[in-house]
């Protein structure tokens, strides 16, 4: 066994890459609570205070405090960047300082030159004219193949968000694999690969050829960027501080080469615990100084940052990073993969203070050590800032190494990657089938020109009629969009470092997107079980409804209405299913506009279900705005209703409460100096909703 | 359940995520109708008795089951409305419940409650694991004032309560000037200490969210002007209460 691998328990992953093995071999779950947990060291506070000035200073200049305009981001493009060299335990930034945006133009010039200019800076036009006559970027090669029907869609919005002009992120680098084995390890691997390729040069063979080519440039200036930074990572990592060093290269290069959608890290702190276990036991670093080099890793990945249009963070509600990383879960062995990492990761939050990034995301099962449910309760309740995400639901199919891209995309590290496919707007979708293809708002013949509705009351079947034949030509148009646009992306902005640190054959989910499922959802059952009578204008088309009577609302747990939203999706992904996907992409669907629900709602005329043109939908699969009126469960029951087999990229219901509607903050229970005996029935609290009913016990 | 005859409630609504009536999460059914007319009821629609929807014992049953695998630490709560207006049909609801291993919670002022129909209140008691009992006042008269009704009878339900052993948790809101002077929380200690069922005490301080219900039901608020009472304020109520509560039962006063 190599000498980095002392004392580690052996198998095939000292063979083969496979960072599962060798987790699944070496890990320690813990079961106790959170008193081990060490607070910020001086140094920590110090660069924090340091971290806020800056933010500071960058909401003061309208949110933008340094761009670059010169250099192209590449994994090697810029020197070293500090906030401060001798207190950093970890570091690296994207450029040469902290809150310096990269220039990355492989994805569209037009909106690196824009990102720009709308926060006051200007692209070298050298660098302009070079991505403009001799270099061809994402953008340019998507919108040379794109149909005239693909480009109507497109501005009409009934497809939107498509990533044609920015990255499309949303892939995973295994960048454990660095710190386990070295980058030197990882390239031998991919030459072996290389080596290892068909040898008909047919069309596939020759793409995979040159990624791995590329995949192996991209090893080499990772090894260098280390270099930068006076660290050799050709070998494994000797220890936890090293191990997350390396990890971090690893996510460095990625975000310096591409600036995607959603750029998230993995699922790495159970990982990195087997290093602090093996140096605690050996006294090489205590406790306190293994937060230490945590609160400094995390405080890194809160300063990723990248250069963006306004109207790009309008879509995405703010400047977000999505740095996702994914917490805990059980092993499909039935151990918890919750270790001591996994608090401290989250203790971040409290040596640091809240925030949103990076997107600290626990896999929640109901076996997790009630410990650790608690610690997650209370941390929730202090900081806001925890994701929760079903890991009883998700490992059936990922199995115990799966992480999350952006906010649900579930694929397993190193194995599967995403297409991401942005959202075709289901709502809008209802009401082409029921003007015939043509658009509410601009009255442009956007979809083709089937029979329109003509009567003045809707009849259900009817509608369901007409709009199974256009949700099926909207399947089609939206499905050939994304292959073109996920053609050009790996053709001009190929994720080089993120696909090196991928197996060497990967899955892709081919992900597509629907917004506006309770607005078409609703729509249908008023016109099922209401009566609604069309409004039109002087060329007769509707452009306004009215309901007279009432219907069933989705978020009700009722049926009848639910089994209207199943249907309207297992229908559109069997119409997605039909039409062929680029690189065998296995087609899957989200309902997940957490935020750009109210762009989506602004762009759809008046719909059946009374909502006004323009109004907001409800953001992912949440029922619309105060239509749901039995509680928080029954809305979580209905959308628990839509077929998660064909919505693997995730479903979102997203609810905010207050916290006194989450149980009682005060004691109930009389103390024990008063109290004549205990209560018959347990009061414990068995899951996070009940943690404020805590205080029963832990006063008593 | 009776098989040959299904009796039906008059139900409010019902919510599938209630946190705040009994242990866990639990179903709450809201019972349609209260002979009370507290100055600060949250929820004066569910005043008048014989509306609502009339719902069976299985209809109720089949929402809690759907879902029951969110109140595996919780239950089901009955509350209002007065729930002991429709006493059989309640009777009726947790019979079934307990049937089916659920733990049940009855919010109640006890009002209704008549030592004459002890016979039936008895079939209750059987199958009710828990009582939120609200108190509205520590002295009849004050209790008039504010309700319009006697004390006498939720005391007599208290005292049934705890003969049947079942135990019970007082609530008792306290709202700005009417019920939040020392001497009156300190009665009020004394006066719910020597209930031997006795296991909890919920302080609801006084808050002004009914207030636009009044407005939708063309009611004037009888508090209007009246402010919220602070989380600070409602938390020396309690121990007020419970230095009551402590006098009655280390018989130190």
């Amino acid at each position: 066994m190599r000498q980095e691998w002392d004392s580690f328990t052996g198998g095939v992953w000292e063979k083969e890459i496979n960072v599962r093995d060798f987790i699944q071999k070496n890990y320690t779950p813990y079961d106790g609570d959170e008193s081990f947990l060490a607070g910020p060291t001086e140094t920590t506070k110090e660069l924090w205070a340091q971290v806020m000035e800056l933010s500071e200073e960058e909401r003061k200049k309208g949110g933008v405090l340094d761009m670059d305009t010169h250099i192209i981001s590449t994994i090697t493009s810029h020197g070293p960047g500090y906030l401060n060299k001798e207190k950093e335990k970890i570091v690296g930034f994207q450029t040469d300082k902290p809150f310096k945006r990269a220039l990355q133009p492989n994805g569209g010039i037009r909106m690196a030159v824009k990102a720009c200019e709308d926060n006051g800076y200007h692209v070298d036009p050298e660098i302009v004219e070079f991505y403009t006559k001799y270099r061809k970027t994402h953008n340019d090669g998507v919108f040379d193949a794109y149909s005239p029907e693909m480009r109507a869609c497109r501005s009409s919005h009934i497809i939107t968000g498509l990533p044609d002009a920015y990255g499309r992120g949303r892939i995973i680098g295994d960048y454990r694999r660095v710190a386990l084995y070295g980058v030197d390890r990882l390239i031998e691997d991919k030459e072996e690969q290389k080596a290892g390729t068909r040898s008909n040069m047919y069309e596939d063979v020759i793409r995979n050829r040159e990624e791995l080519s590329e995949q192996i440039k991209a090893l080499k200036e990772l090894k260098q960027l280390g270099t930068i930074y006076g660290y050799d990572i050709s070998k494994p990592a000797t220890n936890v501080q090293e191990a997350i060093q390396w990890l971090y290269f690893g996510y460095l290069a990625a975000i310096k080469e591409q600036n995607g959608a959603a750029m998230s890290l993995g699922r790495t702190s159970t990982f990195l615990d087997i290093y602090a276990e093996r140096d605690l036991k050996n006294g090489t670093f205590t406790e306190e100084q293994i937060q230490e080099f945590i609160d400094h890793f995390i405080m890194k990945l809160r300063l990723v940052k990248f250069a963006r249009t306004p109207e790009y963070n309008a879509l995405f509600s703010g400047d977000p990073t999505w740095v996702t990383e994914s917490i805990g879960g059980m092993g499909i062995d039935g151990r918890s993969m919750v270790t001591k990492m996994s608090f401290r990761y989250l203790h971040t939050l409290e040596n640091l203070g809240p925030a949103p990034e990076p997107n600290l995301t626990v896999l929640w099962s109901t076996r997790l050590p009630k410990n650790f449910k608690r610690f997650c309760a209370k941390t929730s309740i202090a900081s806001s800032s925890i994701q929760y995400e079903n890991d009883d639901l998700m490992r059936v199919t990922h199995g115990d190494d799966y992480a999350i891209a952006c906010c649900v995309s579930s694929m397993r590290v190193g194995k599967e990657m995403q297409f991401f496919g942005a959202r075709a707007n289901l709502a809008k979708c209802l009401l082409y089938a029921i003007n015939g293809g043509v658009d509410e708002i601009t009255k442009k013949q956007v979809g083709p020109k089937y029979r329109p509705i003509t009567s003045e009351y809707l009849d259900y079947d009817e509608v369901m009629d007409r709009y199974n034949d256009m949700s099926r030509w909207l399947s089609h148009v939206y499905v050939n969009a994304l292959n073109i646009i996920h053609y050009m992306h790996d053709k001009y902005c190929y994720e080089r470092i993120q696909m090196a640190l991928h197996d060497k054959n990967v899955t892709r989910w081919f992900a597509t997107g629907i917004a506006g499922l309770s607005v078409i959802t609703d729509s249908l059952s008023a016109i099922k079980y209401a009566k609604v009578k069309t409004i039109r204008d002087e060329n007769g088309i509707v452009v306004d409804f009215e309901v007279e009577g009432d219907y069933p609302k989705f978020g009700n747990d009722d049926d009848r209405v639910d089994e209207i939203a199943y249907k309207i999706v297992k229908d559109f992904m069997h119409y997605v299913g039909t039409t062929q996907t680029y690189r065998g992409g296995i087609p899957t669907t989200s309902i997940l506009t957490i935020t750009s629900n109210v762009v989506y709602g602004k762009n759809t005329g008046a719909t059946p279900d009374g909502r006004k043109a323009g109004e907001p939908f409800a953001p992912g699969a949440n029922p619309m705005h105060g239509r749901d009126s039995h509680g928080a469960v029954a809305s979580l029951s209905s959308v628990a209703k839509l077929p998660f087999k064909e919505c693997q990229d995730g479903i979102s219901n997203t609810f905010s409460i207050i916290p006194g509607a989450l149980g009682k903050e005060d004691a109930v229970i009389l103390d024990e100096a008063i109290s004549l005996g205990d209560l018959s029935f347990s009061m414990e609290p068995d899951c996070a909703c009940c943690e404020p009913n805590l205080t029963v016990e832990d006063d008593m | 359940m009776t098989e040959e005859y299904s009796p039906k409630g008059h139900i409010h609504s019902t919510e599938s995520f209630g946190t705040v009536d009994g242990p866990g999460v639990r179903f709450v059914v809201f019972f349609q109708g209260c002979p009370m007319r507290c100055l600060y009821c949250h929820n004066p629609d569910t005043w008048t008795p014989g509306k609502g929807t009339e719902m069976t014992v299985e209809e109720i049953l089949r929402e809690y089951k759907r879902n029951e695998v969110f109140y595996k630490s919780g239950g089901i709560t009955a509350t209002g409305g007065e729930p002991l207006m429709q006493l059989s049909f309640l009777t009726a609801l947790f019979s079934a419940a307990k049937k089916e291993g659920i733990q049940t919670c009855l919010d109640t002022s006890g009002i209704m409650y008549q030592e004459e129909k002890q016979k039936e209140y008895e079939k209750l008691f059987q199958v009710l694991d828990l009582v939120l009992l609200d108190i509205k006042h520590s002295t009849e008269e004050d209790h008039k004032k504010l309700t319009a009704q006697s004390q006498k009878h939720i005391l007599e339900f208290a005292h049934a309560l705890e003969k049947a052993g079942i135990p019970m948790i007082v609530r008792h809101v306290v709202v700005p000037g009417i019920t939040d002077s020392r001497e009156h929380l300190l009665r009020l200690g004394k006066l719910i200490g020597g209930f031997r069922n006795l296991k909890g005490l919920e302080v609801l301080p006084y808050h002004t969210m009914g207030e636009v219900k009044y407005k939708n039901l063309g009611l004037d608020y009888p508090l209007a002007g009246l402010e919220n009472l602070s989380p600070e304020k409602a938390k020396e109520a309690r121990n007020i209460i419970l230095e009551g509560i402590r006098q009655v039962r280390t018989g130190k006063s």
